[in-house]
């Protein structure tokens, strides 16, 4: 039952911090390289502990994060919608791969996430974004062994201490 | 749950996301979407969750805010003194210049008294502070320490000390979002000081570039031309500085002059701004100030020449005769209408 209890409070832990990472400004000419920390958090759960992190809860992100950072309600909730569906269904696949590759997968996903939002907002009427746009996913992927490894240790240590 | 514990799916299962809960739940995000683009509920969303929203705000401000603490508490004397030093010859600068505006100022009441003129100088503006929170890099908001519980209203122009930033778009109980004019969905009518050229400037999307489009070749307009705003449209109040033009060219199809501008207000770095809290006046004739609309428009025309004809006498004498020119003019009109029915 503790344990379940820790494991609860590192997962709402984990994503309070997203929001908070999302949200933090970074020095101007550095702010394209913000990865998507939400996504990231979204992949990371929807890989580990999938029983945790389905569709409904990651809808249920992204409408706070449009509640939070958002322009129009339900975008965010779409993306992220859309990238634990694709990490569930490859869920099997993913967990094996190697860290290095596993980060592959990232990106492609990340860059996925990015055509999904531009399509939305060009549905919306919104003009193109810079090409800088897209470095976010680049720093997204080097993002994720970090933080699958320092996640995972969290984990482990948890584990550990029982 | 619909992800098994043992994992005895295969390799190739389709886990625990099925296509028809992906389907249900794309469908219900498009449906938020499409109401939300055509009604815009989410700004009244985020004021019903100020409570939550505004503390998780300051809480993503607070590295940023201790960071710049600390940079102040750590510079060092000499950086302090220097720009002591140039803080105080701007400060001489600036004073020399009100003076020289104050003379102006004056100049300018007198005109107006004489022109009946219904617009105002004298700005009511309220300080507010950014809080650094970064909402899309690819969208060019800001959020300030000011809301409707401070007298914040949707549509308030934003002022630094060098120019126009931006309007306010969104209001919460104590903070509010505003768009700056680089914002690419964001587009100020301007004037060109030299010439009187209107013009429109588009945001760019980038922070130190706006956009002058559909100005046609033949318009005179050159680089280093000063942008004021023109007060048409009713948002943004006349004559406060905008940008100044860079590089000026024609478009693709050659049809039209291409030219870009730097604001003039330091978007990037301000921390402090202000926020004018008058509505400015539209431009056009004088406001009729009776209720008969043919008796109220005359008197103005009337009263011009009896005013003109008094320019020589000293200026307090002018002030007396414009301000009771069209009250005279118009007591007459408010007198008839009792008569009429």
């Amino acid at each position: 039952m503790n344990r379940l209890r820790q494991q609860a409070w590192l997962f709402t832990g984990s994503l309070l911090v997203a929001f908070l990472l999302q949200m933090m400004p970074l020095p101007g000419a550095f702010e394209a390289f913000k990865p998507y920390w939400l996504g990231l958090m979204v992949i990371y759960w929807s890989l580990d502990a999938p029983e945790r992190m389905g569709l409904g809860l990651a809808f249920a992100l992204g409408l706070c994060g449009d509640l939070f950072v958002g322009e129009l309600l339900g975008e965010q909730a779409m993306r992220l919608t859309v990238l634990a569906f694709i990490v569930l269904r490859f869920r099997s696949r993913l967990r094996f791969f190697p860290l290095g590759q596993q980060a592959l997968a990232v990106l492609a996903l990340l860059a996925n996430d990015r055509i999904v939002a531009l399509m939305i907002r060009g549905f919306s009427g919104e003009a193109m974004p810079p090409a800088s746009f897209w470095i976010a996913p680049v720093t997204g992927t080097l993002a994720w062994p970090l933080l699958y490894v320092l996640l995972d240790n969290l984990r482990l240590r948890q584990r550990a201490r029982e | 749950m619909p992800i098994a514990r043992d994992n005895t799916a295969t390799l190739f299962a389709e886990g625990g996301a099925s296509t028809l809960r992906l389907i249900l739940f794309l469908a219900v995000a498009i449906t938020v979407m499409v109401i939300d683009h055509r009604g815009d509920y989410l700004q009244s969303l985020r004021a019903r969750a100020s409570l939550l929203v505004e503390p998780l705000y300051r809480l993503a401000a607070l590295p940023a805010s201790v960071a710049r603490a600390t940079r102040n508490a750590v510079v060092s004397q000499e950086q302090l003194s220097n720009e002591n030093r140039e803080l105080r010859q701007q400060l001489l600068l600036a004073q020399a210049r009100l003076n020289r505006l104050d003379a102006l100022l004056a100049q300018n009441a007198r005109l107006k008294d004489l022109l009946d003129a219904q617009q105002h100088l004298g700005l009511s503006v309220q300080f507010a502070r950014l809080i650094d929170v970064d909402l899309d890099p690819f969208r060019h908001r800001v959020v300030l320490d000011v809301g409707s519980n401070q007298g914040a209203r949707i549509g308030q122009p934003l002022i630094d000390a060098h120019g126009i930033m931006g309007q306010l778009i969104e209001v919460l109980p104590n903070t509010s979002v505003a768009m700056l004019i680089t914002d690419p969905t964001h587009a100020i009518p301007v004037v060109v000081e030299r010439t009187g050229l209107r013009a429109i400037a588009y945001g760019s999307g980038a922070s130190d570039r706006l956009e002058l489009r559909d100005v046609p070749r033949s318009a005179d307009l050159r680089s280093g031309d000063k942008l004021l705003t023109s007060g048409l449209g009713g948002r943004f109040p006349a004559g406060f500085p905008v940008g100044v033009v860079g590089e000026v060219s024609t478009d693709s199809k050659g049809l039209f002059i291409a030219a870009s501008a730097r604001p003039t207000a330091a978007l990037d770095r301000s921390g402090e701004v202000l926020l004018l809290q008058d509505q400015p006046q539209p431009y056009g004739p004088p406001q009729a100030k009776s209720a008969d609309a043919d008796a109220g428009t005359s008197p103005p025309t009337d009263a011009a020449p009896a005013t003109a004809a008094n320019a020589s006498t000293p200026a307090t004498a002018d002030k007396a005769a414009a301000t009771s020119a069209p009250r005279a003019a118009a007591q007459p009109a408010r007198a008839s209408t009792p008569e009429q029915p």
